[in-house]
């Protein structure tokens, strides 16, 4: 039997309602612990007005839909609630769905189920992941959604800025013997490329605050085996009282659970210790703990007060140090054996309980927890968005880089095109015939 | 008489596609209403050009003859942007209006299997769709496998001076009065298009000292892709620059609702283009301009017009004097000839394929103006691909279709069939997404086995031309293999070219990829020893220096061919497909693209439509 699998369907952090839906046996099973009325005889196709309620607190007010099998997109059984709630509110009721028994749904996997019990063809359903995974129009507008207000038209600002620059360069290729149209030398972008690498920085760094309101902040935790990487995490949980959950088929490898800073979710996550041995199944562990290491907004590393430091902890160092982290010295409560020092490092005993709470004010500090502020929703993101900023800046940089080195103008100016094209994915916009259009508009040539 | 091909028309598109076909063995006929006539260039005196200049390299690379009588004809020659990259370094000739179209007649006249033939075509022998021959003013017939429509700006062409519209071709010519109608009437969708050219003074009346003298280069460049011809850059005839006064703009100002754009008339339906707009239309729409450039071109060694580049205007003649007077160094000018626009008939070019045959009517091609665009270089180019894709289908053989990767005339041809275009369609570099491959040094290396390939470049020219490859390859391992080490000397002479020293030994490979090495530097110093031609040493630099950028690039081409590959059965029904946006089905349907990349490109079709594309042909014809 399938599992019963839900999700947020609506675009993140927009609009005044955000849709739960529920699909699979289990639906009316799991709204039914968690709704103020039974649903159990609902009609199919049917909308019930109520609360989400944990424990007896009213978590939200909702409206329910209520679609039986098998008239339904995946012909199971779907249940949708109409969170109203914000951002917040819609994750706690998500959250109370996945505890009473669903299971968070992949990306197309509603889409998947719709194919696999025959309610799409495989055209359909094929069409429509690949919108999913190419730049479609859906993804584009998902993101458009999603990046809409302020920060889209910041980058239509940069655009503007970049088009600026970029078609007075083209004019000059162009148009090399027009005398009264400004030359356009990298001393003269420099300054402006810089600017706009510094505003790409800011709508990234703001976009990344939006996907911590969004998505929260992975955190990882690595270390060498006994350091205490699991005693600090479920010390950690055990404060929060959140949930430990054992993710299947990886027993005992990583263990992962949830706690809330300043309001704002934290998965930490902890990963198999890093040993000295070429046993294939320790080396699977530190593969693991590279692929936390890169996925993560944060990495905690543990040290041990009482041991030496070794190779690999010095390696593992080695590989964080462009990421966010902190480095705690655990146990010390024992002798210092350890030769090592670091600036910054927070020292705890787990076995006494002190500086936990710092570790918690150093994430805070880490993220400027204390200062994002839920009404600055333009820039709420998702990670594609982000992604291509990230993309854009580096063309940017690159083509920094380019004047730095004093390179022909003309191909710096190919790096800014390709900044623009991207911002432009970002907002729905890539058309090089606007370019050309820009050209025409803003300067005057001909014979 | 029965001909291989007819080619209708003897401009540059003409005269490219009825040699190129004629070069390889094909019986051709070259039809034009004035023999006197052909290659003619009745607006600016000038050969190539930003972008342009590329194009006329790329034709000369395929063999085809333009750069060669440009060269042979020039008055001045001039590399622009040569302070910026490579990449978009462009060649461009002032050539003398006279002994241009006498060369290419000579050359016309001297090829073999070519006819050449005065005549107006008046209509096609059409029969199933499938052209079998012309039809000429006076009824004759003539009959061909093939027909190639270069027609320039002679359908229904009328002249616009002022307030007065005249039926005529440029300079006074016979316009085809019916052709276009025919064209219609077998299922062509025509467009209007417009364009203009301005004024021509008389060289005597004009008072050079108050004009800033612009000079040709001091280094000879050529459009001969072959090899290169040193000249005297000293013999070379200047332009002259000036600038518009405020009286000038007055004038316009005052009489603008006598300009045939402005002036409220509603018979003018032609779409002109905007990159060379009318001098009343660049005040207009740029009002805190003071002043515009204007260029004063030599047209001829042998008569005494000048052409007044940046002055194009449809005012009438009394204005035209008045504005013409305002000018510095014109105050006494005797205008020889006014300024006008030319409205004429185009077809839609999305009704032609990549291979410039068209899909309305099987066996007829087009090529240049005919098809939407403006420029002797983009007509020349389009001409003889349409010669040789007419020649080769007649030797049952693939087109030649050049991708946007290897050449401007394929992004060109592509942009056309692909994007079509409202108004007449420049080449512009930034149309070129990968114009770092594109340059005007190697339009050789990308285009010459494709020359040979179709039979245009013979044996000794494609082997002068491997030798060159060859020693392109020499001369890149040998810069490998020379290592400089790091003896005081050596880190001496490093300081003196403003180079940081080396710790350890690097090869002249790894040294010229910095910025302040070139070979000069290493030929100057004997670290090298000069052993190649300038053009192996230009090759091999620019390899080196812009290997990143290039690797990138053709990364990105690589990712376009892929598209490229899969081609799309030319009988797909878009009609069965379920799913598609409309929109994109009605593109789908006019384009009908030959490969998902060429789809990609549409605009109007999304990537979510490709996808349902791919998908219905991987079932369609996969199952």
């Amino acid at each position: 039997m399938e599992d019963t699998i839900a999700a947020i369907s609506t675009a993140l952090g927009v609009g005044a309602i955000s849709v739960i839906r529920i699909s699979g046996d289990k639906s009316l099973e799991i709204i039914n612990k968690i709704f103020d009325k039974d649903l159990s005889n609902a009609k199919s196709h049917t909308i019930h007005y109520g609360h989400i309620i944990d424990n007896s607190e009213i978590i939200d007010e909702v409206l329910v839909s209520v679609m039986l099998s098998p008239k339904t997109f995946t012909k199971e059984n779907i249940i949708e609630i109409n969170c109203h709630g914000g951002i917040n509110t819609t994750n706690k009721v998500l959250e109370l769905v996945l505890s009473n028994g669903a299971r968070l749904a992949e990306p197309g996997e509603f889409t998947k189920r719709a194919f696999l019990n025959g309610r799409i063809d495989l055209t359909q359903a094929d069409g429509i992941m690949n919108l999913i995974e190419a730049k479609t129009d859906i993804s584009r507008k998902m993101s458009i959604n999603q990046l809409n207000g302020e920060a889209s038209n910041n980058i239509k600002k940069i655009r503007k800025k970049l088009v600026d620059i970029v078609s007075n360069i083209e004019v000059n290729i162009d148009y090399p013997e027009y005398e009264d149209i400004e030359v356009v030398t990298s001393e003269k972008i420099y300054p402006l490329v810089l600017n706009i690498k510094e505003e790409l920085e800011k709508i990234i760094k703001k976009s990344e605050d939006g996907k911590i309101i969004n998505e929260g902040i992975k955190i990882g935790i690595i270390g060498r085996p006994n350091v205490g990487k699991s005693s600090l995490l479920n010390t950690l949980l055990e404060e929060e009282k959140a949930i430990v959950t054992d993710i299947e088929g990886t027993t005992r490898d990583i263990v992962e659970g949830k706690i809330i800073i300043n309001g704002f979710v934290c998965n930490i996550i902890d990963t198999a210790g890093i040993r000295e041995t070429d046993n294939i199944v320790e080396k699977i562990g530190v593969n693991k703990s590279y692929d936390i290491i890169t996925s993560s907004d944060l990495i905690i590393m543990i040290l041990n007060n009482n041991e030496r430091i070794t190779e690999e902890e010095l390696e593992l160092l080695s590989m964080i140090k462009k990421k966010n982290h902190i480095i705690v010295i655990n146990k010390i409560d024992l002798e210092n054996k350890l030769n090592l020092y670091v600036e910054d490092a927070i020292k705890i005993s787990i076995k006494d309980n002190t500086g936990i709470e710092d570790i918690k004010t150093r994430i805070s500090e880490i993220f400027n927890l204390d200062k994002i502020t839920t009404d600055d929703m333009s820039y709420l993101s998702n990670a594609r968005s982000i992604s291509l900023l990230k993309q854009a800046l580096y063309k940017i940089k690159e083509s920094l880089a380019n004047i730095e080195n004093n390179t022909w103008v003309d191909i710096i100016e190919l790096d800014l095109k390709e900044c623009w094209n991207i911002l432009g994915e970002i907002i729905g916009e890539t058309y090089t015939d606007e370019l050309i259009d820009e050209i025409f508009s803003r300067f005057c040539l001909g014979k | 008489m029965n001909y291989d091909i007819i080619v209708v028309g003897a401009g540059h598109a003409g005269c490219e596609a009825a040699l190129a076909s004629a070069k390889m063995g094909k019986n051709t006929l070259l039809v034009t209403s004035n023999i006197n006539n052909v290659a003619t260039l009745p607006c600016n005196p000038s050969i190539g050009g930003s972008a342009k200049g590329i194009i006329v390299r790329e034709i000369d690379a395929l063999g085809g003859t333009m750069g060669r009588i440009a060269d042979k004809t020039a008055l001045q020659m001039k590399m622009l942007n040569s302070s910026k990259g490579p990449a978009v370094r462009s060649l461009r000739a002032q050539v003398d209006k006279v002994t241009y179209p006498k060369e290419m007649l000579k050359t016309l006249k001297n090829q073999e299997n070519l006819t050449l033939l005065e005549g107006m075509v008046e209509d096609l022998i059409v029969e199933n769709n499938t052209v079998l021959g012309i039809i000429l003013e006076d009824n004759t017939k003539i009959t061909s496998k093939k027909v190639i429509l270069t027609t320039g700006t002679y359908l229904k062409a009328d002249i616009l001076v002022g307030s007065e519209r005249t039926r005529s071709g440029p300079s006074g010519e016979k316009p085809s009065m019916h052709l276009s109608d025919k064209l219609a009437s077998y299922g062509f969708e025509i467009l209007r298009l417009k364009t203009g050219t301005p004024q021509r003074i008389d060289k005597n009346s004009i008072d050079f000292s108050k004009t800033q003298v612009e000079p040709g280069d001091k280094v000879c460049y050529n459009f001969n892709t072959e090899e290169h011809t040193e000249y005297d850059t000293t013999a070379q005839v200047p332009c002259h620059l000036i600038y518009t006064t405020p009286e000038t703009h007055k004038i316009i100002l005052d009489n603008l609702n006598k300009s045939a754009m402005y002036g409220g008339r509603d018979d003018i339906t032609g779409v002109g283009p905007r990159y060379c707009p009318s001098i009343e239309d660049k005040i207009v729409r740029f009002k805190d301009k003071e002043r515009h450039q204007l260029f004063i071109e030599p047209e001829s060694i042998y008569y005494d017009d000048m052409y007044l580049q940046g002055f194009s205007t449809s005012m009438p003649r009394d204005v035209q004097e008045k504005m013409v007077h305002s000018l510095p160094g014109l105050e006494n000018a005797k205008i020889n000839k006014y300024a006008y626009a030319i409205e004429y008939d185009a077809i839609y070019p999305t009704q032609i394929t990549r291979s410039l045959e068209s899909k309305v009517i099987k066996n007829l091609y087009t090529a240049g103006q005919i098809n939407g665009t403006s420029g002797y270089e983009e007509a020349a180019g389009q001409g003889i691909i349409a010669g040789i894709n007419a020649s080769l289908s007649l030797e049952n053989k693939e087109p030649l279709i050049l991708k946007r990767n290897e050449a401007y005339i394929g992004v060109l041809i592509d942009d056309l069939v692909t994007k079509g275009t409202i108004e007449p369609y420049r080449m512009l570099t930034s149309r070129a997404e990968y114009r770092l491959i594109l340059r005007h040094d190697n339009a050789d290396i990308r285009l010459t086995d494709y020359g040979y390939k179709v039979g245009l470049i013979k044996e000794d020219r494609y082997n002068k031309f491997k030798t060159k490859k060859e020693n392109i390859k020499e001369l890149l391992n040998l810069l490998k293999e020379i290592k400089l080490t790091p003896t005081i000397s050596n880190n001496e002479l490093l300081t003196k070219l403003n180079s940081a020293n080396i710790k350890d030994s690097i090869s002249l490979y790894d040294l010229l990829k910095r910025t302040e090495i070139t070979i000069n530097t290493l030929l100057e110093n004997t670290l090298l020893e000069d052993s190649y031609d300038d053009e192996v040493y230009e090759q091999a630099e620019i390899t080196i220096k812009y290997a990143g950028y290039i690797n990138k690039i053709n990364k990105e081409a690589e990712k376009m061919l892929k598209y490229e590959e899969k081609q799309i059965p030319q009988d797909i029904d878009y009609n069965k497909i379920p799913n598609l946006a409309s929109e994109a089905r009605q593109k789908l349907l006019k384009v009908n693209p030959t490969t998902i990349g060429q789809a990609l490109r549409i605009s109007g079709v999304n990537p979510s439509d490709i996808s349902i594309l791919m998908i219905y042909l991987r079932k369609k014809y996969n199952e």
